[in-house]
């Protein structure tokens, strides 16, 4: 019965991932017979600070991405925390981003901060704003394709936490109530530390994703203008299909699977910490 | 939390919150209703002059877009489909059967969400240069067949289901593949059509793997096609390309207006 899965997993799951160690260990460009280089791909992405350079263009749109999603996602689940028809709407609304492409968001995006004919930049423009060229300069593209992440993933923050909000009990807010507690002070000494488990849970599942994006990437900015978005994945696909890198492109791959193994492990000690409460 | 009712103000504000996300995809349906001279004269007027299709025809005549639909269609329904009769027998081994090593088996099953397609690309592309599977459907299809989370969701699914019912099915002369496959999917209809729609979706949507497995247009699929309709030709049309993206996603809203908590139940599980 589950001979299938287990063939499946080893074969497009275990096997590559041996095969990526094994590859990293090579010079190969897809044409040519491969090449023992030893740990020399490796020593290739430290040397340059190509490596730092990368993590560097991912932290800036993963963090951009996490801590505004975060951020917007408690806000909008505090304030549709509610019954009613109008509240569901905007639930609805606000994960519907959630759902549909990176592809579609990424040109949506595109398109509203065209610098010439772009609704956004145009509205900005006539308010006094310049945000024309956001993504064309290489010190806002990181935070301005960041923030189309934030748009692209709020209501997946905001659905967990009104997971979050709608387990803490009513009776331990109204007692705070009858105890004299305003509704700022409810919310930074009651609602919030009962939500901290929920919200350790958010930032580590988002950073995770965010830090595996890669289609917003490529339909926006293609890791320009010059590599500041250049980010991890883009860097790998780089490699592999427009240097023929094999080697270079697999020992990158292999310390972006250690890394995010470090974020799983930091994600499992968060969801600990919820179970915990 | 006690809700209180809703202010006036507070109704408006959570209007405007809503418009942030409603607003974008009408600007993408009208601009696809407009002329180039048009949303280049007036980039913040709202309504088209005439309502014209042309940028739908010409995005049709740019690129095999049907073919695309098509293959999209074909590619996530496969693996969709592929997904549900891997996941009901192994989710029945793992939680009915008892044999060595389940413990492990179930372990190995959710190791695999460890590993991204973004990690396993170059090894697998390599595989399949190898044996001259690049540019097939097999190459977009098979490295997917397996879903974690679905494998995980049959398996808690069968949880509730009681032995005894297995018990009478056996008694009544059922083989074990008959119980997978006859008597467990009507059982579990809610999460069957859960997983089903979310890896619909999913691949539906999917840019990544189609990108570094195709070059054909024989399978390439819909994201690809509509993110080249802005790379081709002088100058972005972006009424074309608008068009495209309405192709892309309308579909999927659709399914997202239609099934929403079916879809919801798939993702919160994904992450927890």
């Amino acid at each position: 019965m589950l001979a299938p899965t287990l063939v499946v997993l080893a074969t497009f799951y275990f096997y590559p991932l041996l095969v990526a160690v094994y590859y990293s260990l090579h010079a190969w460009d897809l044409l040519t017979p491969a090449r023992y280089v030893g740990l020399d791909n490796y020593r290739a992405l430290l040397a340059g600070g190509a490596l730092a350079d990368v993590l560097l263009a991912t932290l800036r749109v993963s963090l951009t991405a996490v801590l505004g999603s975060t951020l917007l996602g408690l806000l909008l689940a505090l304030a549709v925390n509610r019954p009613g028809r109008l509240a569901a709407f905007v639930r609805s609304s606000v994960f519907s981003a959630y759902v549909v492409s990176w592809v579609s968001v990424g040109l949506l995006w595109l398109w509203l901060l065209d610098a010439d004919a772009g609704a956004v930049s145009a509205l900005f423009r006539m308010l006094g704003f310049g945000t024309a060229g956001v993504l064309a300069r290489p010190e806002s593209a990181p935070y301005a394709l960041g923030l189309v992440v934030v748009w692209k993933v709020a209501g997946y923050a905001m659905v967990l936490f009104l997971g979050g909000l709608q387990s803490i009990p009513p009776s331990v807010v109204e007692a705070a109530t009858l105890d004299g507690a305003s509704r700022l002070d409810r919310f930074f000494h009651v609602t919030l530390p009962l939500l901290a488990p929920t919200l350790a849970f958010v930032t580590t599942t988002s950073l995770i994703l965010t830090f595996q994006a890669f289609d917003v990437v490529r339909v926006m900015t293609q890791g320009g203008p010059v590599r500041s978005t250049t980010v991890f994945v883009y860097s790998i696909y780089e490699q592999m299909f427009m240097d023929l890198r094999v080697g270079r492109a697999s020992a990158e791959a292999v310390v972006f699977f250690v890394i995010l193994l470090g974020l799983t492990g930091l994600e499992l000690w968060a969801f600990r910490r919820r179970g915990a409460v | 939390m006690k809700a209180r009712p809703l202010s006036v103000p507070g109704g408006i504000g959570l209007s405007l919150v809503a418009l942030v996300w409603l607003a974008p995809y009408a600007w993408m349906v009208l601009t696809s209703l407009k002329s180039l001279p048009e949303i280049v004269a007036a980039p913040l007027s709202p309504f088209p002059s005439t309502l014209r299709l042309d940028a739908y025809r010409a995005a049709f005549q740019s690129m095999p877009l049907a073919r695309y639909v098509w293959n999209t269609s074909v590619m996530a329904f496969g693996i969709a489909a592929l997904q549900l009769l891997l996941a009901l027998p192994a989710g029945y081994a793992l939680a009915k059967l008892r044999f060595k090593g389940r413990g492990v088996a179930f372990g190995l099953v959710l190791a695999t969400l460890l590993v991204p397609a973004q990690v396993r690309f170059v090894p697998t592309f390599g595989l399949f240069a190898e044996l001259r599977l690049t540019n097939t459907f097999t190459a977009l299809v098979l490295p997917f067949a397996v879903s974690a989370l679905g494998t995980f969701l049959v398996r808690q699914a069968l949880m509730s289901v009681p032995d005894a019912l297995l018990e009478a099915a056996r008694i009544d002369g059922a083989g074990e593949w008959t119980i997978v496959y006859r008597i467990l999917p009507p059982l579990l209809v809610p999460t069957l059509i859960s997983l089903f729609l979310f890896s619909f979706v999913f691949h539906w949507n999917d840019y990544f793997w189609p990108l570094v497995m195709t070059t054909d247009d024989r399978v390439r699929t819909l994201p690809l096609g509509v993110a080249l309709l802005r790379e081709q030709g002088t100058g972005v049309r972006w009424h074309i390309v608008m068009a495209g993206n309405v192709i892309l996603s309308a579909p999927v809203l659709a399914i997202f207006a239609l099934a929403q908590k079916r879809l919801l139940h798939a993702i919160t599980a994904s992450t927890s």
